[in-house]
């Protein structure tokens, strides 16, 4: 019953076989993804809608949860947040002003939730940007080091640590991370109010706060990396061309480094793109641990509101850029790998 | 004298045959033996804890420790900020974490598989709908989808487990699709169909059966994420902060300043529990892969 179950290929999930097969032009196929893109960009916006109007009954109620209220203000807020109209207005009012950039306004902070967006992504930018790339060098240092000496101690050291890390929540980790320093670099924020206002002094203060935070998305981002970089080298180690390559005389670190390494470099860099939900996700906890002034706080103190406007400004954005991120992956992996657009 | 077995002797001495065969290849991987082993007592503990500690010591109203006190010989793993013993709390910690996680798997999984066989079965637009729809769901940052819906719901544990579950389907149901695609490409299939054979009989006894062991090893590495995502939805504060669990204890750690004032005995045991669970459903997991997928043996 079980001799002949498939094998299902986890490293590369994102072409489908049926695509793969049928003989699509370039043009064609990029047509068909920006189509589905678009399509999935709708869907969010739909879900981002249904979401916060359709499930709780009344988005007013729930926000003032645990508030003291009056009906004559509840009534105000109903008004003010447009949930008083028939449900299609209010869809239209929202698809409308997500055009204009209009996502409604903060019902805690009082301002429009695009502002507040806008102005929470650099610093979460520049925090999973920076994990991002450290754990793309140490992943793939380690991934190339663990397969090209595939069963020694160190290959199994190292993917036993990494399927470890997998089983850490990322918030725990942040924690530890906390007491662990023991007060040596700061544990809240992005900047010191002591700080001198020169701009050396500023980007220091902030890189000292970014240390913590920044250190536990890379052990939490790394290990993805180390472990694809690992199969997909794997894959390639038998290939003829590497016989040939040591065959011409080629010590083993050129053929390693010239032959082995670019050709398995592909998946991994699609996964810079793939992984950004797991990115957003990530960001999300450990912000709310370090209080990191970005999106992922931004979502944590829309949750605590409840800020139903904000909540949901914050989804659709988040997700959108995800899907925008799967998009640019599947397009990079075309260009980047010949087979796939030859077939 | 050997009499002629009937056929249903037959079929279950066949069954019990290749149950122990499997049990044979499961028991060879050391690591899934420990994780299994574990398991078992962690899930045997949890159902006795009523019985074997004294429920009262998770009331604030009743506690007899001192605030925040390292571990010492009374308490084992020390005191949190309210003076409850932190391996008590740990220990009831496990039956949240065990309820939560096993809950949303199998919601998780039943929606999965279902969506997984009628996006393979059926075939034409309905396929198409489903598969697209599951893609949507494969990249939408799930922990920001359950928060969203966390929001929405009244908080509680039954709002953590439809959040969980709801947000991390489309991995099985991807899984079940491309199962259910090689198993309908079989020959039978189309002997079944050629002697009538309508959609609920092929799905029933034929497609289930052969998706089945593959649901039930991927069914063990969903719980694992599941454990996780619940420890972290109630670390964000998103449960109901009466009950105890791994992740309500973790973000009272941080919103009472037991981190800050270094508190490390309250912070290592719910994360070292969530750790070890977590682990040992992976192991378990991959134990099984490998027993049910021959072409994962001996690669590793």
């Amino acid at each position: 019953m079980t001799e002949a179950l498939s094998s299902i290929d986890t490293a590369a999930p994102l072409v489908d076989p049926d695509e793969r097969r049928g003989g699509t032009g370039t043009a064609r196929f990029v047509a068909t993804k920006l189509a589905e893109a678009a399509g999935s960009l709708i869907l969010v916006v739909v879900l981002g809608f249904l979401l916060f109007r359709m499930i709780p009954g009344d988005p007013v109620l729930t926000m003032t949860r645990n508030r003291p209220t009056t009906p004559a203000l509840l009534d105000e807020l109903r008004v003010k947040m447009g949930v008083d109209k028939p449900l299609l207005t209010q869809f239209g009012d929202y698809i409308g002003g997500l055009f204009r950039g209009d996502m409604g306004t903060s019902y805690i902070l009082q301002r429009p939730v695009a502002d507040l967006i806008a102005e929470r992504t650099w610093p979460t930018v520049l925090l999973v940007g920076t994990a991002t790339l450290l754990a793309i060098a140490l992943g793939l240092w380690l991934g190339v080091r663990a397969a090209w000496r595939r069963g020694s101690f160190f290959d199994r050291a190292h993917t036993g640590i990494a399927l470890t890390l997998w089983s850490v929540p990322q918030f725990w980790l942040g924690l530890l991370l906390l007491v662990a320093s023991n007060g040596l670099f700061p544990s809240r924020g992005m900047h010191s109010p002591d700080a001198a206002p020169d701009f050396l002094s500023q980007s220091l203060d902030v890189a000292h706060h970014l240390v913590l935070p920044c250190f536990t998305l890379l052990v939490v981002f790394y290990a993805q990396y180390m472990l694809v970089m690992r199969s997909s080298l794997l894959g390639e180690m038998n290939a003829e061309y590497l016989t040939t390559a040591r065959a011409k005389g080629l010590r083993e670190d050129l053929v390693r480094r010239r032959h082995a390494v670019p050709n398995a470099l592909l998946p991994t860099v699609t996964l810079v793109f793939l992984q950004f939900g797991m990115v957003v996700s990530g960001s999300v906890s450990v912000e709310a641990v370090f209080s990191w002034p970005g999106l992922g706080q931004l979502t944590f103190d829309a949750l605590h509101g409840p800020d139903l406007p904000l909540l949901q400004g914050v989804f659709v954005v988040l997700a959108g850029a995800v899907v925008v991120m799967n998009l640019l992956a599947e397009l990079l992996y075309r260009v980047l790998d010949p087979r796939v657009r030859a077939a | 004298m050997t009499t002629p077995a009937s056929p249903r002797a037959i079929v279950w001495q066949r069954r019990r045959g290749a149950v122990a065969k499997m049990w044979h290849e499961f028991a060879s991987n050391k690591g899934g033996l420990i994780g299994l082993g574990f398991l078992t007592l962690v899930v045997i503990l949890a159902l006795l804890a009523p019985i074997i500690t004294d429920e009262s010591g998770l009331d604030v109203t009743k506690v007899t420790g001192g605030l925040l006190k390292p571990p010492n010989g009374e308490f084992w793993l020390g005191t949190d900020e309210a003076g409850r013993s932190v391996a008590l709390m740990t220990f009831w910690g496990t039956r949240v974490s065990l309820l939560v996680g096993f809950a949303a798997t199998i919601l998780s999984v039943l929606i999965g598989t279902i969506i997984g066989i009628a996006a393979a079965h059926f075939g034409g637009w309905l396929s198409a709908v489903l598969l697209r729809f599951t893609d949507f769901f494969l990249v939408l940052p799930s922990l920001v989808l359950a928060i969203a819906l966390s929001a929405v719901l009244p908080p509680g544990i039954a709002t953590i487990i439809l959040a969980v579950g709801v947000t991390s389907w489309p991995t099985t149901a991807r899984l079940v699709r491309a199962q259910t695609l090689t198993i309908e490409s079989r020959p039978y299939i189309e002997r079944s169909k050629a002697l009538g054979g309508g959609h609920l009989h092929i799905v029933g006894k034929h497609v289930l059966p052969g998706v089945m062991p593959l649901v039930l090893a991927n069914t063990t590495l969903v719980v694992g994420n599941s454990i996780i995502a619940e420890s972290t939805l109630s670390f964000l504060g998103v449960g109901d902060p009466t009950v105890v669990s791994w992740g309500s204890m973790l973000s009272t750690a941080l919103t009472t300043g037991a981190v800050t004032r270094g508190a490390w005995w309250f912070l290592l045991p719910p994360g070292v529990a969530i750790v070890a669970i977590v682990l040992s459903f992976t192991l378990v997991g991959r134990a099984l892969e490998t027993v049910l997928n021959p072409r994962l043996r001996g690669a590793h």
